[in-house]
């Protein structure tokens, strides 16, 4: 009974794959896994945009939305009804074939990247890609090219600036997003999804063997996070599309269900981004304690990424924007020597063998880099003292 | 070290987030087509005209002076007089206007119209819900839209509302006290010089006037 609901969505959809003749077998599993992706995660990022609107309301001491129908639950359908009547506004100078591509050319990729994600026991899109952790940041890096289309496109400086700084923001930060992950590939030494999880199956009396309970896997986690923070240019990443700089960067060109598509394929990117930081740090669909493996694995993996929008909601409520010089600072001074620390930290993690010496010679080299970055970055610079020679 | 201040951040968005489920007085915000706060009792939208009595049109203590048309800066109102006297609530002949239009989609909200008007007849409205879907038509108010009691008026204003009622009354007592000193005096001429109609006449005039200065 457990087995049967753990693999419940396995078991039907080789139930409806059988109805079809043999040969079409592939096609129409892939196909059904696609639906699923699509149907699932485009609810969940309807049922997000309510949550980070009345979650952001609360924080700031509002109500947020509460008139369509309870709790304001319908608003994402109104707002889907708003996005679909509008009108579909292509300006005049912009090149239309570039502009009507880029939201298509954003979400695609996006969705791609779902393939690779385990959302539960045997229940991955792509089953045995051995690179599944590369597609992914390949397919991911896909949107760079989607912002700077739309950016260039649009003909508008307010667009043109925010591609610009997109471009620079997820390039900086895509370094030290991969280089958290390649701790992980370098110790379960695999790019594969599936293994990754499985390597984190093991359990301590009752603990998990999650990455993210050692030193090198709780700062990758950390700098995973923070750098999916900004390649997904959530707040206070939010340079690209600064509300009160560029009204709304690089697509403040779109209208109608194309805007409605960008929103789609950033919510979405956030989704996947998560579910690799789960899949990476937090143990896959891995139950939490050994004594909760009866609970559905895909429950699990769901369970884990609602907090993970809990917190991207959260710190978008809390932190300001921040600027573009200490954007760049924060990526190549404090992300990038602090990841490569980590990559040294996890090696030798490995190389000492299991016992109490790898823990505090990885955790003390993780703490006295975090310190001594931290120092460096977060201190004032020091600037000579300004004269004004009108005010005085 | 780093990463202090976030965390700092964090507690107090937290606790934004957790007090406005526990604590009320947090929630501010006035849900409004539901609930409304009071009104300001010096709040002003555009005018309106005042009326004694019960029906709306006779108790109108507009007489259709135009001073008020005159006076008004963007010209917002049109009003044609009324050939004949009418009576009015109190039986008493008056003039009234025979069209008093108000064009508020025009009206700047000055207040001139209610400085001018030496009759208390038109004062400043509250009502500010006016949305309406012809936007001609529907934004021209005619006399019978514009008449709103003196009840109305001290509802809204009640401050301002008492003093014009106290001024009226005591002009009203002043006038009836005119009016008796004058027929008195007429009684004591008449009984005086009975033989001289001649004489009589210029206080009988005078004494007609009053139930137009009454007003």
């Amino acid at each position: 009974m457990t087995n049967a609901l753990d693999q419940l969505f396995v078991i039907l959809k080789d139930w409806v794959v059988g109805w079809f003749p043999a040969g079409w077998q592939p096609f129409v599993g892939a196909l059904l896994d696609a639906m699923a992706i699509v149907a699932v995660f485009a609810t969940l990022f309807a049922l997000t945009t309510w949550l980070e609107r009345k979650g952001l309301g609360r924080m700031q001491n509002r109500y947020g939305p509460n008139r369509v129908g309870p709790f304001g639950l319908l608003q994402p359908l109104a707002d889907g009804i708003k996005a679909l009547t509008k009108e579909d506004l292509v300006p005049r100078a912009a090149d239309p074939v570039v502009h009507f591509l880029a939201p298509l050319v954003l979400v695609v990729p996006v969705l791609l990247a779902y393939s690779v994600l385990p959302f539960g026991r045997n229940m991955v899109p792509l089953p045995g890609c051995d690179a599944g952790v590369l597609l992914f940041f390949a397919a991911g890096s896909a949107t760079e090219l989607a912002i700077f289309m739309a950016g260039w496109s649009s003909r508008n400086k307010y667009s043109l600036l925010g591609a610009l700084r997109a471009i620079g923001q997820m390039l900086s930060y895509e370094v030290p997003l991969i280089l958290s992950a390649v701790t992980v590939i370098m110790i379960v030494g695999s790019l594969s999804t599936e293994k990754i999880v499985a390597a984190q199956g093991v359990y301590h009396g009752w603990l998990p063997g999650w990455h993210v309970f050692t030193p090198w896997g709780f700062a990758g986690f950390l700098l995973f996070l923070v750098a999916a923070t900004a390649e997904s240019n959530r707040s206070p990443f939010d340079l690209p599309e600064a509300e009160s700089e560029l009204i709304a960067g690089y697509y403040v060109e779109y209208s109608g269900f194309k805007f409605a598509l960008f929103f789609l394929g950033e919510y979405l990117g956030l989704f996947a981004v998560s579910g690799l930081a789960i899949t990476l740090f937090l143990g896959g669909w891995q139950a939490p304690l050994s004594f909760l493996t009866w609970v559905p694995s895909w429950f699990w993996f769901f369970a884990k990424l609602l907090p993970f929008i809990a917190l991207f909601i959260w710190l978008r409520g809390t932190l300001p924007r921040l600027r573009l010089d200490q954007l760049m600072n924060f990526a190549w001074k404090f992300m990038l020597p602090m990841a490569l620390v980590n990559l040294v930290a996890a090696a030798l993690w490995h190389w000492l063998g299991a016992g109490l010496a790898r823990w505090l010679v990885s955790a003390a080299l993780l703490a006295a880099a975090y310190l001594a970055l931290g120092r460096a970055v977060s201190g004032a610079a020091k600037m000579p003292q300004r004269h004004y020679q009108l005010a005085d | 070290m780093l990463g202090t201040g976030i965390i700092k951040g964090l507690v107090e968005t937290a606790r934004n987030f957790l007090g406005s489920y526990t604590r009320q007085e947090r929630l501010v915000t006035v849900q409004y087509p539901e609930e409304r706060l009071p009104q300001k009792e010096n709040a002003r939208t555009f005018p309106f005209l005042v009326y004694d009595g019960e029906d709306p049109i006779k108790g109108l203590r507009c007489v259709a002076c135009q001073i008020c048309e005159k006076e008004c800066p963007p010209q917002c109102i049109y009003i044609v007089k009324d050939a004949v006297k009418k009576p009015d609530y109190a039986g008493k002949m008056q003039f009234q206007p025979k069209v008093f239009d108000l064009d508020i989609s025009v009206c700047m909200s000055c207040q001139i119209c209610v400085e001018v008007c030496p009759f208390d007849a038109i004062k400043m409205d509250t009502d500010f819900e006016l949305s309406n879907t012809d936007r001609f038509a529907g934004f021209l108010l005619h006399k019978e839209q514009l008449a709103k009691s003196n009840a109305y008026y001290s509802e809204i204003h009640p401050t301002e509302a008492a003093e014009v009622d106290a001024r009226l009354a005591a002009e009203k007592t002043r006038a009836e006290a005119k009016a008796q000193a004058n027929a008195e005096a007429k009684a004591r001429v008449a009984s005086d010089v009975k033989a001289k109609p001649a004489a009589a006449a210029a206080p009988k005039a005078e004494a007609q006037t009053v139930p137009a200065a009454q007003a």
